[in-house]
């Protein structure tokens, strides 16, 4: 049912008849495959396609980006192909979000599907350099790649870049920007990246994720891929759950999981929950009930205007004060706001210090309004999607939350935990 | 039909814009343009074209979209 418990014998037979359930990232060993020749063993060589053959291949199995918008890759290589001129690939691994562990995972336990992946989308829109842009925490990686030019599996030369531990390092022109040397902030769009990107050429970005499943799918076939998850996002992804289950970490379920189920692999809640997260601090927060029947799949979690987004579960338990949680949030996704934009720059600051009055000070009604007003100002103003989904973040919380926000106005707090449950990384 | 649209990285807040095209721009308490989102009435093309031109950050611009 999971890939966690999933058999993986992940032989490429050549044929695209296998019915082993979608999954296949972790498989029943968590274990690291780092060498190689154990890469090789476990899933075989990379078949020789292509650059047309790898576009049908991500078009038929449905494919689309983990990286949180959730694009179909095929679309992506297409639009790159279509720009013309010599392109540019880049594998994005910064993960500048905090409280999501997986695309580390991946390039800790499996580099190779990642590289691999990278070399099929090169070969898909002929580019002539590829890039791996990760935290330096990875650059142990460097050896890795060297390994796999020397033996003479990787057609195309990559780079290593260093993605500084930010939240917004990650957006795609922030990427592109830091890997020419730049700073890791976003651009004004248009044009989009895959027109213009890395000095200048069309660049794809995807994220390791998706790489890593696309060189599942080039050995394993758009049917394996299709035997799991559902028909508009076919497939398994990663969930990073944290908070209060039993084992905090990465798990791997197919679209469309229900979400107690996603927590049942991390463990199970260890205690009463009040709330859960999904999709980080640009997703949204649903209430225990919501989480109690709500599945993992783009389509159901519209109905509650969450979106699975990059994997993010958080689960609160009950007796956490869900205002402070939004406080120390708020107050780190306005101290990542690149500086920029006016009203981001400006905007998530004051939003932030209406928030901390709302869950640490004696306040009135009209700090919520006062809110409400701010996010409108912030909202669809900035280069890149900080403001809105931070907005997001934060009006999904007053709601869910908003019995703990009637009783803060009236000076009180439910809080019997002093539990700092969501990370952030402050600066200062 | 046509919009004004803004480069955030490069506006900077100054409100020359808001002068030029009163009918259309408005600035928010940090001095930041919050432009209408409906189209750019006929009438007002003239004056939205000088603001373009008169941005001094070149952040100002008219995109044409279809329907
Ligand atoms: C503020 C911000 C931060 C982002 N950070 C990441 C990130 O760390 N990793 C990532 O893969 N995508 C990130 N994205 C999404 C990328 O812009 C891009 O859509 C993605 O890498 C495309 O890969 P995919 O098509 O495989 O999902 C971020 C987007 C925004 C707006
Ligand atoms: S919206 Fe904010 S985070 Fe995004 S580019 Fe502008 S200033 Fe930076
Ligand atoms: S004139 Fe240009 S730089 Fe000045 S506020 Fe308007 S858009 Fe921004």
């Amino acid at each position: 049912m999971t890939a966690m418990t999933q058999t993986m014998t992940g032989n490429y037979t050549g044929n695209y008849t296998g019915n082993e359930a979608a999954g296949g990232l972790i498989g029943p060993q968590p274990a690291a495959v780092l060498d190689l020749r154990g890469h090789l063993a476990q899933h075989g060589q990379l078949p020789s396609l292509g650059p047309h053959d790898v576009v049908r291949l991500a078009r038929d199995a449905g494919l689309t980006g983990h990286g949180g918008a959730g694009f179909p890759l095929w679309r992506k290589l297409e639009a790159v192909i279509n720009s013309g001129g010599r392109a540019v690939v880049v594998a994005n691994g910064a993960e500048g979000e905090p409280a999501s562990a997986k695309d580390r995972w991946l390039l800790t336990h499996r580099p190779h599907l990642v590289l691999d992946g990278l070399q099929l989308v090169a070969r898909a829109v002929r580019a002539g350099d590829a890039y791996l842009y990760a935290s330096e925490r990875h650059r142990g990686l460097d050896h890795l790649i060297a390994e796999r030019r020397a033996a003479g599996i990787d057609a195309v030369r990559v780079e290593r870049a260093a993605a500084p531990d930010r939240f917004i390092s990650g957006e795609e022109s922030a990427a592109i920007n830091s890997i020419a040397g730049g700073l890791a902030i976003p651009s004004s769009k248009p044009p989009r990246v895959v027109e213009r990107g890395l000095r200048g050429r069309p660049t794809l970005v995807s994220n390791v994720e998706t790489l890593a499943l696309l060189a599942l799918v080039a050995r394993r076939g758009p049917a394996w891929f299709r035997s799991a998850g559902t028909a508009d996002f076919p497939g398994s992804m990663l969930f990073t759950v944290g908070g209060a289950v039993r084992h905090p970490g990465v798990v791997e379920a197919p679209h469309g999981t229900p979400l107690t189920e996603v927590l049942e692999l991390a463990g199970g809640p260890t205690s009463r929950l009040q709330a859960v997260l999904l999709g980080g601090y640009h997703g949204s927060w649903l209430t225990a009930e919501e989480a109690a029947s709500a599945a993992m799949s783009r389509s159901d979690l519209a109905a509650y205007g969450a979106s699975p987004g990059a994997g993010v579960v958080v689960a609160l338990a009950e007796g956490v004060c869900g205002l402070a949680e939004l406080s120390r949030v708020m107050t780190y996704l306005a101290q990542e706001s690149a500086g920029q934009c006016g009203p981001c720059l400006n905007g998530l600051p004051r939003i932030a210090e209406q928030v901390r009055s709302l869950a640490f000070d004696g306040t009135d009604a009209a700090v919520f309004t006062e809110l409400q007003r701010l996010s409108g100002l912030v909202v669809g103003r900035g280069a890149c999607h900080h403001p809105d989904g931070s907005v997001r973040f934060l009006r999904t919380g007053l709601r869910v939350f908003a019995d703990e926000v009637a009783m803060h106005l009236d000076r009180r707090c439910t809080r019997t935990s002093d539990d700092r449950v969501l990370p952030v990384r402050m600066v200062r | 039909m046509t919009r004004l649209r803004i480069d955030w990285t490069a506006c900077d807040g100054r409100g020359l814009c808001a002068e030029l095209v009163p009918e259309l721009i408005e600035r928010d308490e940090w001095g930041f343009p919050l432009i209408s989102d409906a189209a750019v009435p006929p009438g007002v093309l003239v004056h939205a074209r000088r603001a373009v031109a008169a941005c001094p950050r070149l952040a100002l611009s008219l995109q044409a979209e279809n329907a």
